[in-house]
């Protein structure tokens, strides 16, 4: 294995693509953007996550042009880009509606932006005819939109917004249309694409699994603020708040008070009940009110008491949501709190282990979970 | 309401008694041989051909038809760009007021309307005949295209524009390639609203109108004042057989592009 992990943003000496400097947006008293600052680099597929009305979307319309910021400056390649209008900026976009034109064949529709551009003919027919390749429309290059699927128009869309061959393009909810089969074949087809042509890719999702499948690295925005900007792993096994711990999957909050000594963290938490063991970088002071954030599937569920493991609490079976490929099992300690654990339905679901009410042991190792300050 | 009734009946054939019944009773007419309009005589198309033959009507006609070509097109172009900014534009000072300004004609009476479009071309010093004519009729029709084509804009899917814009549209191309074209059926059909209304307008047409320009309904109205001949019965029934025909297959042809597009769309879904 001889092969460089692409990770520009650890590298000092990388220029960043683009650059949000102190940005902020306002509309009217509304503030959507607060003084956000971010880092974009070349070949990159970012992801912005987070609820509707967080601003990913406003950050995008910025990158685009339809949009400007209040105050701060944006940087594309070094250059600020907020005098150029949208259609000088070598930036495109796939609209969440796709946004074809309906009065177009589906060849006109990915051949607009490059008639614009001022290429002869001949360059403008190879390059369209590479783009129905790439995205496997070529049966369909004569149909118009009304004519072809849901799939195959957001393919369309794609092909459109990258034939210019932008630096950067820009999709706003591109699969939040289709269904969820087609969603993840499309998915791979995305980043597929994106590998193949090299461009920088940022998208702008409300759908965790979306943003993490596809990113390079996925920022968790709230109310107009960058929460974390991190790998999709680091994201979901270190997550830095509650906020992006409880925003990007399923997960076990526990609220309490830390004992510190070196790495090796104490969590008080409930009376009567055995404290968590943790293991933790941060220097918490004796006493602090922490939460502790623990992912479902890393909590074991046995009949008997682990010998070896560093936490064991036991309770009675809640719930049981049966997934096909897991189950959830919700579980209440003495404590009246509901642990959530997952596991792996190896076995038929005849020959299940536990069912309602049955006594469970629940059991994590020291470093499974995080410990989190706020 | 499936179920046929007597009540069901009769109410049907008043409504269509009370609106169709004088249109028949004058196209039946057109078709008497008989100089006077009351008495029938028999079936003859005399009129029709001393229709051909006046001079006097088929000036008027061919005027009507002229300032009913250019008005509405004028029309169509000032409504079109009204309600584009009407609709598009961000808020600006007065723009509640300049909205509602640009309806108020279509409530305003008519002899109003006429009376200061007069003064204005006495007072400016415009000699009256096609040219008023036109433009009185494009000062009260162009807020019905205004009103038409707003309608179709409020459901325009503005990020069809933005897209235009990001392929490397200037504002005025992304409108000329993208907007006009999809919403070219609100246009034309604010067009042909505007030419009918000019075509049967009388009391503004009267009020603009100079010696050497009068138009079709003006002609009709003066000679019906002298006594109601046959040929006025002819020239209406061809009147009424262009409208009829134009409401007819302009439905019918949006009808079945709908169709059409419907039929398109559920098949694209099955692929």
């Amino acid at each position: 294995m001889n092969q460089t992990v692409f990770a520009p943003w650890n590298d000092p000496e990388a220029k960043p693509l683009i650059q949000f400097k102190q940005v902020t947006k306002k509309f009217g008293e509304f503030v959507a953007i607060d003084a956000l600052s971010l880092d974009i680099f070349e070949q990159e597929f970012f992801a912005l996550l987070g609820p509707s009305g967080c601003g990913k979307t406003t950050m995008m319309r910025m990158l685009a042009g339809f949009e400007s910021p209040s105050s701060g400056s944006i940087l594309l390649a070094g250059k600020d880009i907020a005098p150029v209008p949208p259609n000088k900026r070598a930036v495109n976009m796939m609209f969440q509606s796709y946004a074809l034109f309906p009065h177009l064949s589906v060849w006109d529709n990915i051949a607009f932006g490059l008639r614009r551009g001022g290429g002869s003919k001949e360059e403008i027919a190879a390059r369209v005819e590479e783009m129905l390749r790439l995205t496997r429309l070529t049966k369909f290059a004569r149909r118009k939109p009304h004519q072809i699927s849901g799939g195959q128009r957001q393919r369309v869309a794609l092909a459109r917004s990258l034939a210019k061959a932008p630096k950067l393009l820009l999709l706003d909810e591109p699969l939040g249309a289709l269904d969820k089969k087609l969603r993840q074949d499309t998915q791979f087809e995305l980043m597929d694409i994106q590998e193949k042509t090299g461009t920088t890719f940022v998208i702008v999702t409300h759908d965790q699994e979306e943003a993490m499948t596809v990113a390079s690295r996925v920022a968790v925005m709230d109310e107009g603020r960058l929460i974390q900007v991190s790998t999709p792993d680091v994201i979901y096994e270190a997550p830095n708040s509650v906020y992006v711990a409880d925003f990007i999957g399923d997960v076990n909050i526990i609220e309490g008070a830390a004992a510190q000594e070196g790495d090796a963290v104490t969590i008080t938490w409930a009376e009567g009940q055995p404290p968590i063991n943790a293991r933790s970088t941060l220097s918490l002071s004796p006493g602090q009110k922490v939460h502790f954030a623990i992912r479902p599937e890393k909590l074991t569920i046995s009949a008997e008491r682990p010998d070896d493991a560093a936490n064991a609490m036991t309770g009675k079976v809640l719930d049981i949501a049966y997934l096909g490929n897991i189950s959830t099992y919700h579980v209440e300690l003495p404590s009246g709190q509901v642990l959530k654990a997952q596991s792996a339905n190896t076995r038929r679901i005849a020959r299940r282990s536990f069912t309602w009410e049955d006594t469970v042991w629940l059991s994590w190792t020291n470093t499974a979970g995080v410990v989190l300050e706020k | 309401m499936r179920r046929f009734t007597w009540f069901n009946a009769t109410s049907l054939t008043l409504g269509f008694a009370f609106l169709y019944l004088p249109m028949v009773i004058l196209v039946i007419y057109s078709f008497n041989a008989s100089k006077l309009v009351t008495v029938w005589a028999g079936f003859s198309t005399q009129w029709y051909g001393e229709l051909i033959r006046n001079e006097a009507f088929l000036d008027a006609a061919w005027v009507t038809l002229r300032v009913a070509f250019f008005s509405s097109t004028l029309a169509a172009i000032l409504g079109t760009l009204a309600a584009y900014v009407l609709v598009r534009a961000n808020r600006f000072p007065g723009r509640t007021l300049f909205s509602g300004m640009i309806y108020a004609p279509l409530v305003m009476p008519e002899v109003i309307t006429g009376l200061s479009l007069l003064l204005l071309f006495i007072g400016i010093g415009l000699d009256r005949g096609i040219l008023t004519i036109v433009l009185a009729h494009t000062t009260f029709s162009m807020c019905y295209v205004s009103v038409v084509v707003s309608s179709r804009l409020a459901s325009f899917d503005i990020s069809l524009e933005e897209a235009a814009l990001d392929l490397g549209c200037s504002p005025f191309e992304a409108f000329r390639l993208v907007t006009l074209p999809i919403i070219a059926p609100a246009v034309i059909s604010g067009w042909l609203l505007a030419f009918t209304l000019s075509l049967d307008d009388l009391v503004i047409a009267s009020f603009a109108a100079g010696p050497s320009s009068t138009t079709l309904p003006i002609k009709i109205f003066s000679a019906v004042r002298l006594g109601v001949s046959p040929e006025i019965n002819a020239l209406s029934t061809i009147m009424i057989a262009i409208v009829t025909v134009g409401v007819i297959s302009a439905s019918l042809i949006s009808k079945r592009s709908a169709v059409r597009q419907e039929t398109e769309t559920r098949a694209a879904e099955r692929i």
